[in-house]
């Protein structure tokens, strides 16, 4: 499981695919939307970038299983509506994938090595998750802007007015939304400076779960330009995201490619219990 | 023995248990309901003050290391369990921690006080040591309940930013420290107000106690003065110790929250 391997995740530099086999072997990675064609990932020649082996997750005091062994990757390039009813384990699926909660069983690997304790924060660095309602720290949005520089693995990186005005810019707000309180903040103003605070410290992966579900309109159409904004941008190796959505329509606009789960499974790949 | 003091018999403390009876009319008269409690706390006041003087004239008496050691520890235990039971929030865990970090912090404590500034010998002096433990638990025991209520309240009332702040890559102290501090500081705050207002607004019982004895007031707070600071180093040790207990107990190496751990504590038990 996690924190087993001695090797050292390579979280920058080239891409050593020492577990290409992975794909060969496991063909459980998330399937198309359509279940009888084969999965296609945006492109085959991207390096994987997030590769989950039969993770699982039980509840931790009942034991309830919250979802059954998944395995998928995420390539560059992949833009994933991750689908599915309610309760089918499509965040504790992106919780897992996080790290944010230790998985049962499965490995997690970034980009060929497997997530140690020792890098996982490194990892948390790349791979930046954002939920259905922001979190906000006390004090003004720029507090909330600036609070990342002041973490240990942030230490290479300076917080950068610059920046963090063109993300505003492009979300339509000025400098005026820097000095609001994060309090009083509205959900969708919330999710914008949430969304902000990741993309100024520039993630390879996004893992987005239902981010414009709880959203008015305007702010749910700013978010979706927002991260397709920043999956334009050029970066070494290309961006990824995942994103579950209850919105067929926004699935379908968000997304190439789909996984579709239900009953804490991967419904339309096969993978072996 | 001392020519100043008055001791006082039991027709005295007769006297003093009939001014209950101011409460228990107030009572009747506004319609309180609290007569049974009065009685209830009544009897208990008298018979547990009398039965623990006639343990300590006994411990006192007899004045062997074990028997002071023996009454030490049962004094320690019940402060450790009356520290967890505070708050509604508990942990797996929460009653080791509460016992761990009141026993070594006041141990430590005491150890000094005996050894080193007040010097007692034999160190097991009961008039001294046993007193003197007692006033340091007392006030360990409100710091670190107050602390282990804090932080564990903290930690859920601020979920979503700790989450938050693990999510943007924090390490599991960047994402406590916040709970942490407010802990700490909640668990400190009672005592560094008692030693602020101390002789002003406050005689502690101590103090008065002595000079009721008939010893002089100037050393009566030089005693004080030396309990103001054991308490003051013991329930910051303690409090410190019970908050990073809990902040280990709750967070992973892998630098998760273990909120799983964390439990409303059952009406049965608070």
């Amino acid at each position: 499981m996690l924190g087993q391997s001695a090797a050292d995740a390579v979280l920058s530099g080239s891409f050593p695919l020492k577990r290409q086999t992975v794909s060969t072997i496991a063909p459980t990675i998330a399937s198309a939307s359509s279940p009888s064609s084969r999965p296609t990932p945006s492109s085959d020649t991207h390096p994987v970038l997030i590769d989950a082996v039969h993770i699982t997750r039980r509840a931790p005091l009942s034991g309830k299983t919250l979802l059954q062994p998944v395995s998928l990757q995420v390539r560059g390039g992949d833009k994933m509506a991750v689908v599915g009813p309610s309760g089918a384990g499509k965040s504790v699926l992106l919780r897992l994938l996080a790290s944010l909660d230790a998985a049962d069983g499965g490995t997690l690997s970034w980009r060929g090595a497997p997530v140690t304790r020792g890098d996982i924060l490194r990892y948390r660095r790349q791979v930046a998750y954002l939920k259905q309602r922001a979190a906000m720290l006390d004090g003004s949005v720029e507090d909330n802007l600036r609070a990342p520089f002041a973490l240990q693995v942030y230490r290479d990186l300076r917080y950068r007015e610059d920046t963090v005005l063109a993300l505003l810019h492009a979300a339509g707000r000025d400098a005026s939304f820097l000095h609001k309180s994060a309090s009083e903040l509205s959900g969708g103003e919330a999710q914008i400076a949430a969304l902000v605070r990741v993309l100024q410290l520039e993630p390879t992966v996004l893992l987005l779960d239902e981010p414009t579900a709880s959203l008015d309109p305007a702010s749910a159409v700013t978010v979706e330009a927002m991260v397709a904004r920043w999956y334009a941008e050029p970066a070494q190796p290309a961006r990824a995201y995942a994103w579950v959505s209850h919105d067929p329509a926004q699935a379908a606009r968000i997304a190439n490619r789909t996984l579709q789960l239900r009953a804490g499974t991967v419904e339309t790949g096969e993978h072996a219990a | 023995m001392n020519p100043n003091y008055m001791d006082l018999s039991y027709g005295d403390l007769a006297l003093a248990a009939a001014l209950i009876a101011i409460n228990g009319v107030l009572s009747l008269w506004l319609k309180l309901g609290l007569e049974r409690k009065l009685l209830w706390a009544s009897v208990r006041t008298v018979v547990q003050l009398l039965l623990v003087g006639h343990i300590l004239a006994w411990v006192f008496r007899f004045d062997r290391w074990y028997v002071v050691l023996a009454l030490m520890v049962v004094m320690t235990v019940i402060a450790g369990l009356a520290a967890s039971k505070r708050g509604n929030r508990t942990y797996l865990g929460m009653r080791t921690d509460a016992m761990a970090s009141i026993s070594l912090s006041s141990w430590l404590v005491m150890g000094l006080a005996l050894f080193v500034i007040i010097r007692i010998r034999p160190w097991y002096t009961p008039q001294y040591a046993i007193p003197i433990l007692g006033m340091i638990l007392g006030n360990t025991l409100t710091g670190v309940s107050l602390g282990l209520e804090r932080m564990t309240e903290e930690l859920i009332a601020r979920r979503e930013q700790v989450d938050l702040l693990l999510s943007l890559g924090a390490t599991r102290w960047e994402a406590a420290r916040l709970p942490a501090v407010q802990a700490v500081r909640a668990g400190m705050i009672p005592t560094l107000n008692a030693m602020s207002v101390v002789g002003v607004v406050s005689l502690p019982g101590m103090m008065t106690g002595q000079v009721l004895a008939g010893q002089s007031p100037l050393q009566a707070v030089r005693y004080q003065i030396v309990v103001m600071f054991l308490i003051a180093a013991a329930s910051a040790l303690g409090t410190t110790m019970a908050v990073m207990a809990t902040y280990w107990r709750l967070f992973s190496p892998d630098h998760r929250l273990r909120s799983e751990r964390l439990q409303v504590r059952s009406a049965s038990q608070s």
